[in-house]
């Protein structure tokens, strides 16, 4: 099923259009229905470069969310070689909701976590909308220590709704699983890129957002509440999630200008969903740039750089 | 009433019968009518069935540290309005007025029993003791200055979660404040969190659950998701007393629970095994 947003509906109707027209073509070409399909083209791409490079906050979180877009493990596929997916916390369970391992990226050996989502009811029982209970965040830190220990940089790949408010969540800990990694990842001695693809949830998207370089899809966002959660309670209901979307600065433009964003990875017109490969690509390269700039730091400079870029954040009088 | 009897956030709603003007108040857990100034003397926990009411920083201060020795630090640091988020500053005004402090935490030098250590006192008073900017760089501050100095540090939670009129520098403060302990810790120096109603969203996720020890109040709330979140999400019967400090205790979330009278104590006990100046008594 294909999921069509509110704002992409014109350009649909247009490509539809532009369909027909192109199989009367085919079927009995004429220099009348050949100039016809032309001006569409470029109606279609007029159209296509005034919506899409016009995106309000409130679409780009719609964007985010598509169905159709690239998921962790869409980008592993596309972007990795060899990935070896490793379960478990140890204590307690597996959490699909966020599968790490080690994998190949760009030629350099790493350990990659991230959240992952489903795309139907049967991939979402088993991913849980990817949101992670505290076995994936303890999952999650104890490959980083993996990765620490045979000297493997980190990439995180961060695309949740939120950490899970579950019972058992609550039962288990949840907060300090989050805490727990934001304090240990501050210290971990080797470089961390974490990317911010689809949905940067609050608490449950910064349990593995601690890092050395922090990039974010054009189309993501990175946010303390939800718009919806922020409409809900600012101006007591859940339509207001534009508003609310607007004034929470979570775009990665905005949040590039508030310094909590080292860089924006260019999604193909439209967003990554239009075109995985081209996501793909280009998260693969940015993420390569951003370990190579990294990978020749000594320790010590890593790791007081990864703690003044924290320290930093906030704004006072 | 069972031990899992359970607070709910809108006891805070008590704020008004909590404080008032006249001179009794009554007890939202067993209806007692207490004298205003019993209840002050009895660090603000009924004489009657031992409800802890919602007290202030002041308060507490005075409560836990040895007479006089506190010392504020950062008293001036105020809130600005980064996101241009409508309203915020006007809400910002309204509490440093309606309560007379500059932000949703006090820190400062102190001593307690004879031990030094930094502290940070949240006031739920002020806007929920929501964390923005001010809030996390306070509590950093307190906690690198206890680094440097090789104290403890003694923060006391109480907290709505993260302020969403900061936005993004709210959640990263969550960031900012562990990344201070994880300094502190890393120079083998102690951390006390005493949790106290409610303690909850990002306040719980980041430095309130990483005490060396974790002690909370009687009854008090604490949890990450808000009850009616995690409801709603589950659509299922929340366990008796789920998300109080009983059920955190139970399920080996929390050192200890600690009532007020005994928290200076109970904290001079704990400072005497985790740094020298127990040892220094003893010679």
């Amino acid at each position: 099923m294909k999921q069509v947003l509110e704002f992409e509906k014109p350009i649909v109707k247009l490509q539809e259009e532009l369909e027909e027209l192109r199989r009367k073509h085919a079927q009995k070409p004429t220099e009348k229905l050949a100039t016809q399909v032309a001006g569409m083209e470029g109606r279609l791409a007029d159209l296509q470069k005034e919506v899409y490079t016009n995106l309000i906050p409130w679409q780009r979180v719609q964007i985010s969310r598509h169905i159709s877009r690239p998921f962790m493990l869409d980008y592993i596929r596309l972007c990795c070689e060899d990935f070896v997916e490793l379960h478990g916390d140890r204590h307690i369970g597996d959490d699909n909701a966020m599968p790490a391992g080690f994998a190949t990226w760009g030629g350099r050996r790493v350990v990659v976590v991230g959240h992952q989502k489903g795309r139907d009811t049967k991939e979402n029982l088993l991913r849980n909308f990817g949101s992670a209970h505290p076995e994936g965040y303890r999952k999650a830190l104890r490959l980083m220590r993996l990765a620490e220990k045979f000297q493997l940089p980190i990439v995180t790949l961060i695309d949740t709704p939120g950490a899970f408010p579950g019972i058992g969540a609550e039962e288990r800990n949840i907060a300090e699983a989050i805490a727990f990694n934001l304090k240990e990842m501050m210290l971990l001695k080797t470089p961390i890129v974490a990317v911010v693809i689809g949905e940067g949830g609050s608490g449950g998207a910064l349990g593995i957002g601690i890092a050395d370089r922090v990039l974010m899809m054009e189309n993501a966002y990175y946010s303390v509440i939800s718009p919806e959660g922020c409409a809900a309670i600012l101006w007591k209901h859940r339509e207001h999630a534009p508003e609310a979307a607007q004034a929470l600065k979570l775009s990665a433009q905005d949040l590039t200008g508030l310094g909590i964003v080292d860089g924006i990875v260019p999604e193909p017109l439209g967003g990554a969903h239009h075109d995985h490969e081209t996501a793909a690509a280009s998260l693969k390269a940015a993420v390569s740039q951003a370990l190579a700039d990294l990978e020749n730091l000594p320790v010590d400079k890593l790791l007081d750089q990864r703690y003044e870029k924290f320290r930093g954040m906030g704004k006072m009088a | 009433m069972g031990i899992f009897k359970k607070r709910s956030v809108s006891d805070l709603g008590e704020k008004k019968k909590d404080m008032p003007e006249g001179l009794w108040v009554k007890c939202p857990s067993c209806n007692e009518s207490l004298f205003q100034e019993a209840l002050a003397k009895n660090l603000r926990v009924c004489t009657n069935c031992g409800y802890h009411f919602t007290i202030s920083s002041a308060e507490r201060i005075e409560s836990i540290v040895d007479t006089g020795s506190f010392v504020e630090m950062d008293a001036d640091l105020d809130s600005v309005d980064a996101l241009g988020f409508k309203g915020y500053l006007d809400k910002v005004k309204a509490y440093q007025k309606k309560t007379g402090l500059m932000e949703a935490v006090v820190t400062g030098r102190a001593t307690i029993e004879s031990c030094p250590a930094l502290l940070a006192i949240m006031d739920f008073r002020f806007l929920g003791a929501s964390m923005g900017s001010v809030v996390g760089e306070k509590i950093t501050r307190a906690i690198e200055a206890a680094t440097a100095e090789r104290k403890a540090v003694i923060v006391f939670s109480a907290s709505g979660g993260a302020r969403m009129h900061e936005g993004i520098l709210s959640l990263m403060q969550m960031a900012k404040t562990s990344g201070a302990l994880a300094r502190h810790a890393a120079a083998q120096l102690p951390y006390i969190s005493v949790l106290t109603h409610p303690t909850t969203g990002g306040v719980t996720a980041s430095f309130a659950t990483l005490g060396d020890i974790i002690i909370a109040e009687p009854k008090c709330m604490i949890g990450f998701a808000g009850p009616r979140v995690v409801k709603e999400t589950t659509h299922a019967d929340l366990p008796p007393g789920f998300q109080t400090a009983e059920f955190m205790l139970q399920h080996g979330l929390v050192d200890q629970i600690v009532e007020r009278k005994d928290m200076r104590s109970t904290l001079g006990a704990l400072l005497k095994y985790m740094t020298p100046c127990g040892r220094t008594q003893a010679a």
